[in-house]
């Protein structure tokens, strides 16, 4: 199947970075059982966290709402089995890396009933985007490509603005990481029929399927399944293997030759880009009724017996998910969720596996990075930097926590993506000194911001305090001005009353 | 099952500051023979007082910081320096000369500033500024290359150790019998006394384009520069530029008028000007940062040393070229900073 490539815009930088991916693709996605016990996060997704609508002993089928979206930028939650709600209690969670957040647990019947599917739409053409749209919401989908970014709210913002094309991000340019490549092996019908589905919600005519050229397998069986579809608006477009091409901006600079603005979104150069696995889930959500309550993820590293893709339930632990795959080796150490790059390192394998997992990465003692040595501003950093930056600028004034000049050299403009940190050859975590210099980026502007708020109040304050005053001299003036208007006549009359009164009988007499 | 956290990425990094250092370290040892070969023994023997020297110097300074002397040295760049300015003195150096140098270079130049990293000149070249101002005589104490029809005299080593730590000769030999002036003095004082070039050129110390022996080192310092960009260890854009900016004005001044004006093939194959190209110029801690402030930064070094040559008033002008250069790099720096992704083509104003 030969894949149709056009010609690509060019990134900057990046690095090619050892695949690692032939253990985890070598055997079909593993179906992992039903677990004992689900733990749902609230808050599996960047917005507002779902406000939970089950009580605890309450009985949940699978597919029921368990927590309803709260806010602008929020998604449902759905119960991914049935059983009881015995719990809605902080629980280890991946996004605080291992720490706790508010979760409902529930405890499985074990019996997998089903909700009936009320919601299947046979017809989503039919229907009027915003329906669409509001529909999508109500299935809990978010982004899967690890940002879990609320899905229905991407389409909402993005269709004020002229868009021209649907990108489906099937990059998967970190090591390791293969649920993408599986799921567009196994269910690459699901991909191509929901990128139309998003195509009727966005209101637009094209579609880019892109996936790197190192995925023959995923490249054909994509292929068959547009084959089958004959769709013309879907074209399956190849993009080099490079660390970080899968990036949404990265993608959109590769596709479609244009930079996303500082600060923008792809949606401002009209592109939409979602993740092949959520366009999946939205067609089974749209027209097989099936909530997001599921997903595939790799499992993999020399700490896991078996590396493989795993389909699982939302809310299953990583401990029942390795387990069902066979189990650690005596080599784990370090348990990463996410790539080897931009991953996160977790205290404790309790954390459930949640809507952004993408990757279950069990490593061996790793050696790390080795000790840290002062720079020696040899560029290697800015060399591989996809958005041009200047690492060891931005390096020097993080140390010396210099606002202005990190705000000139494009300090908010990185992607923490990791390619400078990994070939520093001083070994500087200038990733880790970045996000914290981002931290306190932000913390200066919300200083600003509160002193700026307190300065104006004071301001009006004083303000409202002038006035009041001059009000106060206006209608003294006033008075004087009144009093010196008084003529003889009236000097009279005013005496007049006050012997009237004197004189007037009194009435109790 | 519990973990320990660590922080992203979980990645081994491919290379470190001493495997850089390491490898320069690697690509000089081809200058090195040549070096000895045409200059004698006495290359070794300056290199091993200015490899004690700075090591001695850098870890004293670091106990005087308050810091591990041995995270400094097991990093190489001491070593660096030390062949680096072994390279810039001439063969036959009394020991002082090579110790004050190596001990201005690492102390003053380095450490005074921050330590690696920090420093803004070039280690190597501000200690050999050190000696070329303070010992200009024993700075400038060049002797012939060994090429068979050059009145070369021979030392042998054990003459050679005992001038290097005592300062003087055999008593069968004078200064005057074994200095030579080096084609770059040649050139220079041959052109101030309106000879031409090609006049000059009949001197038997003149080879194909540089002096005689003086090419061949370049050559092989040109091998192992070549490897360093093979390695990318160091990037083309400071060579190609030092190079460019020193070929470029030579070349036009010796297409305007031949006769008055040394050929830039002489200037290539002259003094330090492949060694800098390589090896000085492309210290990446007191280099400018971007690629194109590289351009710009090797560019000017090429020019500064072009300029000196012609109308300074030292032969060879790489040391100064670089030090003056080294203090133009912030501002280098700032002029020169790319364009962010995303950000507008045109300079953004200054509410930026």
């Amino acid at each position: 199947m030969s894949a149709p490539t056009y010609d690509l815009g060019k990134l900057h930088g990046g690095i090619r970075l050892p695949a690692e991916k032939e253990q985890s693709t070598a055997q079909p996605i593993t179906h992992v059982p039903v677990p004992a016990q689900l733990v749902l996060p609230l808050a599996q997704h960047t917005g507002e966290p779902a406000h939970p609508v089950v009580g605890i002993g309450e009985k949940v089928l699978k597919g029921q709402v368990v927590a309803e979206a709260d806010g602008t930028v929020s998604a449902p939650v759905h119960a991914s089995s049935s059983g009881t709600v015995v719990a809605i209690e902080p629980w280890p969670v991946s996004r605080r890396r291992g720490d706790k957040a508010p979760c409902i647990i529930i405890e499985c019947d074990g019996e997998d009933r089903a909700v009936d599917p009320v919601d299947a739409i046979e017809d989503f053409t039919a229907m009027k985007p915003r329906a669409l749209q509001e529909q999508i919401l109500r299935g809990g989908i978010v982004g899967l490509g690890g940002a879990a970014f609320p899905t229905a709210q991407k389409l909402m913002q993005a269709v004020s603005l002229p868009l021209e094309q649907l990108i489906l991000n099937g990059v998967e340019c970190e090591s390791y990481i293969s649920c993408d490549d599986m799921l567009m092996r196994e269910y690459a019908d699901e991909v191509v029929r929901g990128s139309q589905v998003l195509m009727h919600a966005l209101g637009i005519k094209k579609c880019f399927i892109v996936l790197e050229s190192d995925k023959p397998e995923a490249i054909k069986s994509i292929g068959a399944a547009l084959a089958e579809l004959d769709d013309p608006r879907i074209v399956l477009k190849q993009v080099p293997t490079i660390y970080p091409s899968g990036g949404e901006d990265q993608l959109v600079q590769l596709v479609t030759n244009t930079e996303v603005p500082s600060g923008g979104l792809p949606s401002d150069v009209g592109c939409v880009v979602q993740n092949v696995g959520t366009a999946a889930a939205v067609y089974r959500w749209i027209v097989k009724g099936e909530p997001l309550i599921s997903r595939v993820t790799t499992v993999t590293g020399d700490g896991v017996a078996t590396p493989c893709n795993v389909l699982a339930r939302i809310g299953t632990t990583l401990a029942d998910v390795i387990e069902a795959t066979g189990g650690y080796t005596e080599r784990a150490r370090l348990l990463v969720v996410g790539g080897p790059m931009t991953g996160k390192s977790l205290s404790t394998d309790q954390v459930p596996l949640v809507k952004a997992t993408n990757c279950v990465l069990v490593m061996s003692e790793f050696a790390g990075a080795g000790e840290e040595k002062p720079c020696i501003r040899c560029g290697a950093c800015s060399d591989v930097c996809p958005v041009q930056l200047l690492p060891q600028q931005l390096f020097w004034y993080a140390c010396a926590d210099n606002e202005a000049k990190l705000r000139y050299y494009g300090l908010t403009d990185c992607i923490e993506c990791g390619c400078c940190d990994l070939v520093c050859p001083s070994h500087i975590p200038l990733t880790w000194d970045f996000r914290n210099a981002k931290g306190r980026l932000r913390e200066l502007a919300d200083e600003k911001a509160r002193a700026e708020r307190a300065r104006r109040r004071f301001e009006s304050h004083t303000e409202r305090l002038t006035r009041e005053q001059q009000e106060r001299e206006q209608q003294l003036a006033e008075q004087k001005r009144k009093a010196r208007k008084v003529s003889a006549g009236d000097i009279k009359g005013i005496m007049k009353r006050a012997r009237d009164k004197k004189n007037a009988p009194k009435k109790d007499d | 099952m519990d973990f320990e956290r660590r922080e992203a990425p979980f990645v081994t990094p491919p290379t470190d500051v001493a495997s850089i250092m390491r490898q320069v370290l690697y690509a000089l040892i081809p200058a090195v023979i040549a070096y000895v070969w045409f200059f004698g023994p006495g290359f070794i023997l300056n290199l091993i007082i200015a490899a004690l020297f700075c090591a001695v110097g850098e870890a004293a300074v670091m106990r005087w910081r308050g810091r591990d002397p041995v995270t400094a040295l097991s990093d190489y760049s001491a070593m660096v320096t030390a062949v680096l300015l072994t390279f810039a003195l001439p063969a036959l150096t009394p020991w002082w000369v090579t110790a004050t140098a190596s001990l201005f270079a690492v102390i003053v130049a380095k450490h005074l500033y921050g330590g690696l990293g920090f420093n803004i000149f070039n280690p190597a070249m501000a200690g050999y500024v050190v000696a070329l101002v303070a010992f200009p005589m024993y700075a400038n104490l060049w002797t012939a290359p060994r090429m068979g029809d050059l009145d070369y005299h021979y030392m042998t080593f054990y003459e050679t150790a005992r001038y290097t730590l005592s300062g003087t000769l055999p008593d069968y030999l004078t200064f005057d019998a074994i200095s030579r002036a080096t084609p770059l003095d040649t050139v220079k004082a041959g052109l101030n006394n309106m000879q031409t070039f090609a006049e000059i050129r009949t001197n038997p110390m003149m080879g194909d384009f540089g002096g005689r022996g003086w090419e061949w080192i370049g050559n092989f310092t040109a091998m192992g520069g070549g490897w360093l960009l093979l390695r990318k260890v160091i990037r083309w854009h400071i060579p190609v530029a030092v190079l460019a900016g020193l070929l470029l004005p030579s070349g036009i001044m010796y297409f305007l008028e031949s006769g008055t004006h040394a050929s830039p093939g002489f200037h290539l194959f002259s003094g330090g000007t492949i060694l800098c190209a390589f090896f000085i110029a492309t210290d990446p801690v007191s280099a400018a940062t971007s690629n194109r402030g590289r351009l710009v930064y090797g560019f000017s070094i090429g020019f500064l040393i072009y300029a000196i040559r012609r109308w300074g008033s030292y032969a060879d002008g790489v040391a100064f070229a670089v030090v003056l250069m080294n203090m133009a790099v912030p501002a280098i720096d700032y002029i020169t900073k790319p364009r962010i992704v995303g950000h507008p083509t045109k300079r953004p104003g200054k509410t930026a």
